[in-house]
């Protein structure tokens, strides 16, 4: 994709304002790999979730076992395990879907542990009340609990999913071609890689700054005792 | 696959991993001191400095701030060794991280403590010294091992600075035997591994910290 492309690298003003563009595009692909990776995230951590909530004891247990497993070991391992190890079972995922199953993989062992503590932190007596009115466990969950787990689980969320945006770099070994993997390739085109990386880590910055202050606002926008399902 | 000549070579790595993630930690641990104290007791130019700092290391993503100080500290004519940068990259990551710990810790110490330090006619030092921080420690101590287990996850990063650590040994591995499933399986093992001891050592260090506990645990709650 950079073929044709010229870099002014006279001064670090035009050399950033010629490279901006590309890193541009490299920014759409980082926030796609999040969005899709926080999607993962999101399942797959109410399953864990759910899961770890069963009665049976071999269930619960070994998706405590998994989800601590998860939980201990490096990203960028699970990526090359997923990215390496996959296709020897026939399961040949384009990169950008490794990644994002692998940032997924990582982020739901964190979200489990977020609506199990949200679920956890509901009131019992508002179990008792539900089970005293008579309602099945489908009602009470979704119209009971879960309108009161939301306001407690959505800034915690919320600062995973600013975490996994800042971890979309380590997807560029796997061959992704996020800000920081475009960043690295026109630094070794050019010989100068400070000015692209430095780019980047401001973008970082602002992209975080802006997620936090967003996230801060929809924090107070969230009635505390609940948000109404219907 | 030929275990017995590639498991040394893995232990090798393993052993620089835990070298890098020890010295970061506990560089990462003085650097979280030295700012969240700040932040909390050092002026408004002082706090911004602090400030700053966290919000710069929090906010930007390790990887780039490793490949960042990897180019740009050999051209303000300091160069390091790729573990040295390794090491100090981690551990300004981690005490980004640790200086809100530390700030959130000695904001959350009850009002009450700190009336009865001045009543004592305690001077600032010592209220921070002998008040503050004895019980804020405590209330650290959960953090910061999570910290520590996000420090040796993140540790596997300094491999792609060409660092020998676990990692990179084994890309190594598996670019001369290409079996790719035993190799990661053993590596995600190791690191699974080095998990529960660093785990178990923070258990020991918070029993530790908390014996040496001169309050009660209900007096500052």
């Amino acid at each position: 994709m950079m073929y044709g492309y010229e870099w002014d690298t006279t001064t670090w003003l035009t050399y950033t304002i010629s490279i901006l563009p590309i890193i541009l595009i490299g920014l759409t692909v980082t926030l796609k790999a999040a969005a899709a990776g926080f999607a993962v995230a999101l399942v797959l951590g109410l399953v864990f979730a759910l899961l770890r909530r069963s009665r049976l004891k071999v269930i619960s247990w070994t998706t405590a076992v998994v989800v601590e497993f998860l939980r201990d070991t490096p990203l960028l391992v699970q990526l090359f395990f997923l990215y390496y190890v996959l296709p020897n079972f026939g399961i040949v995922l384009p990169a950008f879907l490794t990644g994002a199953i692998a940032l997924g993989l990582q982020y739901a062992a964190y979200t489990s542990e977020v609506y199990r503590g949200g679920i956890e932190a509901v009131h019992r007596g508002q179990w008792e009340a539900a089970t005293a009115l008579n309602l099945t466990r489908m009602q009470t969950y979704r119209d009971i609990i879960i309108p009161q787990a939301v306001p407690r689980i959505v800034p915690a969320m919320g600062n995973y999913m600013v975490a996994m945006i800042k971890e979309t770099p380590v997807l560029s070994v796997i061959t992704v071609l996020e800000m920081m993997g475009l960043a690295n390739m026109i630094g070794e085109r050019t010989f100068e890689y400070l000015v692209p990386l430095t780019l980047v880590g401001l973008i970082f910055l602002l992209l975080t700054l802006i997620c936090s202050a967003g996230l801060h606002r929809l924090q107070k926008a969230l009635p505390k005792a609940g948000i109404p399902m219907r | 696959m030929d275990w017995g000549s590639y498991l040394p070579m893995i232990l090798k790595g393993a052993g620089v991993t835990m070298t890098i993630t020890l010295a970061s930690i506990v560089v990462g641990t003085l650097l979280a001191f030295f700012f969240g104290i700040l932040r909390v007791e050092g002026g408004r130019v002082l706090s911004t400095i602090a400030l700053c700092y966290t919000e710069l290391f929090r906010g930007t993503s390790l990887l780039v701030q490793l490949f960042w100080f990897y180019y740009a500290l050999p051209l303000v004519g300091l160069s390091f060794e790729p573990i040295t940068t390794g090491i100090l990259v981690l551990a300004a990551h981690a005490g980004g991280y640790g200086a809100e710990i530390v700030r959130g810790a000695l904001s959350s110490v009850s009002t009450q403590q700190l009336e009865a330090a001045r009543a004592l006619n305690f001077n600032r030092f010592q209220t921070l010294f002998r008040i503050s921080l004895p019980q804020a420690i405590v209330e650290m101590m959960p953090a910061f091992g999570n910290l520590a287990i996000e420090t040796l996850k993140l540790s596997s990063l300094v491999s792609l600075i060409s660092i020998a650590d676990l990692t990179f040994t084994a890309q190594s591995i598996r670019n001369l035997t290409l079996d790719s499933a035993s190799i990661y399986s053993v590596t995600l093992i190791c690191y699974f591994a080095m998990s529960l001891v660093l785990m178990i050592a923070i258990r020991i260090i918070e029993h530790f910290v908390r014996r040496g506990d001169v309050f009660p645990r209900s007096a500052h709650s």
